[in-house]
């Protein structure tokens, strides 16, 4: 009976905080300005289906792939093991599943082993690729120390959660065979039946662990929900709406920019009289000039590094890496929403995207060559934000690199983006 | 050149409308070497009879760099201006040498007003292909030799246009090897984006040198392309491993007209 009030607090303390911080991520990703993605619904979740659920932007990179195909598939299904242990936690039962499913359970069980060794493994494998293979993707200017722990807590963890619930079930099982006290015989353990020899053959001891480590892995399960909101990995959330939200349109189309053409169309036809519509910056000086889609992405990246290490500014040694972009842009959105939260809505520290956190050499290392866009598992596009502050720099601080001023200059002149004569455009008929 | 390049402004005067207006593009209008393309491109439409234009002095830049640099008020500028030329002379159709113009045209200008079927001079020849107008005989032979293709990252990634371009390879007994870095996964020639105007940010190298790593490791003796701006990268590209007469980059539309003998 105390056991089932503790877990029912826990339970709902851990779900009252997440909920609490999933509200304050939702809040800044709504800083963003607004862009409509609700047309082609029937598109939308043909894209989420194939590339959130079916994942098949990862396949790219067969063995990170399979390895995390076994951790999304061991994640999910695991999860119905954790409904049993929430049923059994609240109400003070145990394996309630087993009477309901009967020799279904002990495929079902036997299935989640099977699947937890497979993610034990893989998460092993991860955390070998990345602090012992040391691969150049998990580097990088913008890999510093938060990071790089960030992903090995999260590894570290995964391991700790599967290996609680392989011993939970290695005791079940020893329990099982002693037929001691409620511990019915239910369930198969392919995997942990090869663990159960290292456990202690008292049953008090063996109850001990069971609880101990069905504890640990329940709590550890809820504390890991809530490090969610603080980490790279609460892709595993946002993934989904992120592709369903994504960028329908072919890559090379950007944005258009309607408040401009109002203005074009004023210049070219006097009589002309625009929409009155909103007044705002041109493009992005700071995270609230950019779209909530640009900000649900920030907060969608994993970090996996796919982006940069397929980028060709990147490869070649320049300042850019569209995976910083990604960090960089979170995390000042991140100490956006901490300034409204202590100070109020319409605090403004002296502080900007461009320049405190993106600067404006990595901007203009980009070639727009779409190899980010086309490289990310979950369509993040780091090239809109890009764009978006060069358009910053340009029209409203006109403050593009000399020899791109001379370009617009000519292309203003001369209609070309050199020193030629419209007049001389059909000079290249006469020639040969 | 041969034949007359017909203009748009001449053809309306005779009260004519061409099936296509071939869109050059300020690469195909001003650079040397894409001057060349140009006239392959006219040649390719010419020999199968396609009746077309160009706007000759009429054209201006699509605003593709000014777009991609930022300045979206110079590329609507330019956009409104060539939207207003175009829908003048009642354009339906529109074939570009260039995948930057062919980009704009096609899914920037209709947010503007703009709305034409444009393709890309590789998917012109694909269709020609397909429709036995344009074959592989009477020029010059590609047997043997070597060929890969470079991904325009506009035709490409930018507009998921991958087959069309090796369709004209594939006519040509020939071997068309892929690149490490190919298709979706193709890199960048370092011209996108308005690089082609200004330096390079500092870095270890140049962009279309790491490119020449890949097309050195296919063997190949000859780089195909279908963009003024890889064009020069490539070139460039060559000329700095001192390969200039090992390999050698050419258009789609060039290889076509060599291998047609046109």
């Amino acid at each position: 009976m105390v056991g089932q009030v503790i877990f029912i607090i826990i339970l709902l303390g851990a779900v009252y905080l997440f909920g609490k911080n999933v509200a304050k991520v939702r809040r800044n990703i709504l800083l963003g300005r607004d862009t409509d993605r609700s047309d082609r619904p029937a598109e939308r979740w043909a894209i989420m289906a194939k590339v959130a659920l079916g994942q098949t932007k990862m396949v790219k990179r067969p063995v990170a792939a399979v390895m995390h195909f076994f951790i999304y598939v061991g994640f999910v299904i695991i999860n119905l093991e954790v409904l049993e242990i929430m049923i059994d936690g609240i109400f003070g039962s145990h394996r309630i599943f087993s009477k309901l499913l009967g020799s279904l359970y002990g495929l079902l069980i036997g299935g989640f082993e099977i699947l937890a060794l497979l993610v034990l493994v893989s998460c092993v494998v991860f955390l070998a690729r990345r602090n012992i293979l040391k691969l150049k993707r998990f580097s990088g200017i913008e890999m510093t120390v938060w990071p790089k722990s960030d992903a090995n807590y999260i590894l570290t963890i995964e391991i700790l959660l599967m290996t609680a619930f392989l011993t939970m079930n290695a005791a079940d099982y020893k329990l099982q065979l002693l037929h001691f006290g409620h511990y019915v015989q239910a369930g198969s353990f392919p995997v942990s039946e090869f663990i159960s020899p290292l456990l202690p053959s008292g049953a008090n001891a063996l109850a001990n662990i069971e609880r101990g480590c069905w504890w640990f892995h329940i709590i550890g399960i809820l504390a890991f929900l809530n490090y969610l909101p603080y980490s790279k990995h609460f892709h595993i959330l946002l993934a989904f709406p992120n592709v369903y939200y994504s960028n329908l349109k072919p890559k090379g189309e950007f944005t258009d920019m309607a408040s401009v053409t109002n203005e074009v169309k004023a210049m070219l036809n006097p009589s002309f009289v625009p929409e009155a519509t909103e007044v705002s910056r041109f493009g992005v000086k700071d995270v609230t000039d950019l779209s909530w889609k640009n900000l649900m992405e920030a907060y969608t990246c994993t970090e996996c590094g796919r982006c940069t290490s397929v980028c060709p500014a990147n490869i070649t040694g320049k300042l850019l890496s569209p995976r910083k972009i990604m960090m960089d842009t979170r995390d000042r959105l991140v100490e956006v929403g901490n300034n409204i939260d202590k100070h109020g809505k319409d605090h403004t520290d002296d502080k900007t995207l461009l320049d405190n956190y993106i600067t404006r050499e990595e901007l203009w290392a980009c070639t727009t060559c779409n190899a980010c866009v086309e490289a990310c598992p979950v369509n993040i596009n780091p090239l809109e934000i890009i764009t978006e502050m060069r358009r910053y720099m340009v029209m409203e601080e006109s403050q593009a690199p000399a020899s791109l001023n001379n370009m617009f200059g000519n292309m203003e002149n001369n209609g070309a983006p050199w020193k030629y004569s419209q007049a001389d455009r059909l000079n290249w008929a006469e020639k040969e | 050149m041969e034949q007359k390049i017909p203009t748009m402004a001449e053809m309306a005067a005779e009260g004519k409308e061409p099936e296509i207006l071939f869109w050059v593009g300020c690469a195909g209008s001003f650079d040397e070497r894409a001057q060349k393309i140009t006239r392959d491109i006219c040649k390719i439409l010419h020999h199968v009879g396609i009746s077309y234009a160009v706007l000759g002095t009429e054209e201006s830049c699509t605003g593709d760099p000014a777009k991609r640099a930022g300045n979206e008020f110079l590329f609507q500028m330019q956009a409104m201006v060539n939207i207003e030329v175009l829908n003048g002379y009642n354009i339906k159709k529109i074939v570009t040498g260039c995948p930057h113009c062919f980009n704009t045209i096609r899914n920037e200008y209709p947010g503007l007003g703009g709305t034409y079927e444009v393709i890309h001079h590789t998917q012109l020849i694909q269709s020609l292909i397909d429709e036995g107008k344009l074959k592989a005989e009477g020029g010059e032979s590609f047997k043997g030799r070597k060929i890969t293709f470079h991904d325009p990252c506009y035709l490409g990634r930018g507009n998921n246009v991958y087959e069309a371009p090796r369709a004209a390879l594939e006519i040509l007994d020939t071997e068309l090897v892929e690149m490490k870095r190919c298709k979706s996964n193709g890199l960048c020639c370092g011209a996108g984006g308005a690089q082609m105007f200004k330096e390079p940010e500092p870095g270890k190298k140049d962009i279309n040198d790491e490119r020449m790593l890949d097309v050195l490791e296919t063997g190949a003796q000859i780089v195909a392309s279908g963009c003024p701006f890889c064009m020069t990268m490539l070139t460039d590209g060559v000329k700095h491993m001192e390969k200039e007469q090992e390999i050698k980059v050419l258009d789609i539309a060039e290889i076509t007209v060599r291998a047609n003998g046109l």
